[in-house]
């Protein structure tokens, strides 16, 4: 018990816990805009792996960091626009259009990993993001270290977080978006574009969840992996559904996952002679798995979600 | 202004000509990553023909290839009939492999008639409770199938790692995490002599038959079909939709679980988190190819393991990476979708915009 005392007033608990919750915080703002307006993207893990061989190959091959991320929102946006117009104007299975997205773009970004770097058995390494130490604001105890040595990536994943919120709750777009994810027809007679609201939030939700990807390779890492995504989409895709579509609530589901991870290595630490580490590994996807079920029958999806809808029918 | 509209019934040619038509666009397709790469298009595409054609090996290769695609994409197929989306087929593999040698690899002392079945009876069982598990997540809970399913596999392979690093670890494995090998009388007869070809590809084969009579000539297989055409519908006829799911989705389950159990007992010996490369996400790419029918799986196992093989060997040929198999893959399903779509509507150009619709 008072291990686990000491590691929640651990400074480096919270530090570790934001970031491990960053990349998933793009993931799951990334999905909520796109289920929002009513389509699921399920393109989401490869968008994720798209995102983090982009944006560090982008930084490899002489650009900015910030111009590498930049690469990757473009690269994950690129392909957002192909699961859009599958499954709006074409209105194609949502599941299994977004599968195919993540099988071509997992595929192609191992593919192109591999015939730019051909003969390498380690991929080279980046100088990546670095912590941010803000004068006067670092020094804060506890707070400081906490919030302000994270990268600017870190600061990125919540400031977008602010701009969904404030798109989807105070703009008039943003009502437009909810709308289309429940009521296509009704957007329709106002004689708004359901096709374009549709295609924009799927667009720009996948350029957020490239950016979860691209935290991989150049903030937490300095290099590409294959495998290095491990689920964080599909990940975010459960904390959607956890967060009721709400950015505030994906926000706290992203920390607190986050906060059950950092836990879960520093426990793994403690008893790691008595149960395997596999338990330990296990653990994050058992407790989306759970959180899953205990929200599921509450869950209020929105309402025209995998629904097609065509322009001049019914 | 273009417009949408349906075309009826879709005729029996454009069902056999889309998945066609898509898997020759995919192929097509390739030409760029392969100009990309910088190979000579012409003589690569000669020697992906050819390392699959060339010779009786690598033919043979080929159907030892499509041999757990069959599984895993009747796997696909039966689930997504139900619309039940068990996108899990890859952790069922691994639950029907870690059976095959829990049994298999001398547990149990039998001769081949006893011990085959029994390996194949413990490996389907162990995929389908893999896959029971989320389809009563869904059933009782309402949760998500495609998230849970999906999850299953992460942890599922984890398992695999901590069981084969514990109790399934073979002591004489020089420490590599490698379960013991499957006993002589748990093994799969082999087809040919010198090929690796191996008795699971006559057991996928009859899977096909038998999901393909149960779907077609079954009161089952119309449950399953009323189940996935209109779920709401179905229930009211009387249909008990939540024990179809479940039916659903353990014989699903057993299915990629029989995947895992050929690749153990019939191909490796052993089993190894290297087991699968992904086939239980291939499985979706077959079963979609084949427009869910179980016999058009058979066909599109053999063109998925038509690419995988071919684009090995022109790989090594030619030092191109061995992802533009799965570029490929991925590809064939997007063109599929897409032909999809020109099968069910056509589409029409008019002159000007509607208002008032």
């Amino acid at each position: 018990m008072m291990d686990l005392l000491q590691i929640f007033l651990n400074e480096s608990f919270w530090v570790a816990s934001l970031r491990i919750a960053t990349p998933l915080i793009f993931g799951v703002i990334g999905a909520l805009l796109c289920e929002r307006a009513g389509v699921l993207n399920l393109g989401i893990e490869g968008i994720f792996v798209v995102g983090a061989m982009v944006g560090w190959m982008a930084v490899w091959q002489g650009a900015s960091l910030w111009m590498g991320v930049a690469a990757a929102a473009g690269a994950g946006a690129l392909f957002g626009l192909l699961h859009a117009i599958l499954t709006v104007p074409l209105g194609l299975s949502q599941h299994v259009s977004g599968l195919g997205i993540t099988l071509f773009a997992t595929s192609a970004a191992s593919f192109l990993y591999r015939t730019l770097l051909p003969d390498v058995t380690s991929p080279p390494r980046i100088t990546p993001f670095q912590p941010m130490d803000v004068p006067v604001l670092s020094d804060i105890p506890f707070l400081g270290p906490v919030v302000f040595q994270q990268t600017a990536l870190t600061w990125l994943a919540l400031v977008m977080v602010g701009v969904v919120w404030w798109v989807m709750e105070r703009t008039p777009l943003g009502v437009a978006i909810k709308a289309v994810g429940d009521n296509p027809e009704a957007v329709n007679a106002q004689g708004l574009s359901v096709y374009g609201l549709r295609i924009g939030a799927v667009t720009a939700g996948s350029a957020l969840m490239a950016l979860g990807g691209a935290f991989l390779t150049m903030s937490a890492f300095d290099a590409f992996f294959f495998g290095m995504v491990n689920g964080r989409g599909w990940i975010s895709i459960a904390l959607v559904i956890f967060a009721s579509w709400r950015p505030g609530k994906a926000l706290l589901g992203a920390l607190l996952f986050g906060m059950f991870d950092a836990l879960q290595v520093r426990l793994q630490t403690e008893a790691g002679a008595v149960v395997p580490p596999q338990v330990f590994l296990m653990a994050p996807y058992i407790l989306s798995i759970v959180a899953l079920v205990i929200v599921a029958r509450r869950a209020e999806y929105p309402r025209a979600l995998l629904k097609p809808w065509f322009r001049g029918q019914r | 202004m273009i417009e949408i509209e349906p075309r009826g019934e879709i005729s029996r040619t454009a069902r056999v000509a889309i998945p066609v038509a898509a898997a020759l666009v995919a192929l097509a397709l390739a030409a760029l990553p392969l100009a990309f790469a910088g190979a000579p298009i012409i003589p690569a595409y000669a020697q992906m023909f050819s390392g699959v054609f060339g010779s009786v090996f690598s033919f043979t290769e080929m159907l030892t290839r499509a041999t757990p695609l069959i599984f895993t994409g009747l796997a696909a197929a039966l689930a997504f009939k139900a619309r039940l989306w068990n996108i899990g087929a890859e952790g069922q593999l691994y639950l029907g492999a870690m059976a095959t040698v829990a049994v298999g690899a001398g547990a149990i002392d039998a001769p081949p008639l006893v011990l085959v079945p029994l390996v194949m009876v413990a490996g389907a069982a162990a995929g389908g409770l893999g896959m029971l598990g989320p389809a009563w997540l869904k059933t009782r809970f309402g949760a998500d199938e495609v998230v849970t399913s999906l999850l299953l596999n992460f942890i599922i392979l984890i398992f695999v790692q901590m069981m084969l690093e514990g109790p399934l670890k073979d002591p004489m494995g020089m420490g590599w995490p490698q379960s013991e090998p499957v006993v002589d009388a748990a093994t799969l007869p082999r087809l040919i002599d010198r090929m690796r070809l191996h008795a699971g590809l006559i057991v996928a084969l009859a899977a096909a038959v038998v999901v393909h009579v149960a779907l077609a000539r079954t009161t089952w297989g119309f449950r399953i079909r009323a189940v996935g055409e209109n779920a709401a519908a179905a229930r009211h006829a009387g249909i008990g939709v939540s024990r179809t799911l479940l039916a659903v989705g353990f014989i699903s389950g057993a299915l990629a679980g029989l995947a895992g159990v050929s690749e153990v007992a019939g191909l490796k010996g052993y089993l190894t988190t290297d087991l699968s490369p992904g086939y239980g996400y291939s499985g979706i790419v077959v079963a979609m190819l084949a427009g869910l029918s179980p016999m058009g799986v058979v066909l599109a196992a053999l063109y998925v393991a038509s690419v995988f093989v071919g684009a090995d060997s022109m790989s090594r040929a030619m030092g191109v990476s061995s992802f533009l198999a799965d570029l490929v893959v991925a590809l064939s399903l997007i063109s599929v979708l897409v032909g999809g779509f020109f099968a069910r509507y056509r589409l029409r150009f008019t002159g000007r915009g509607r208002a008032g619709t």
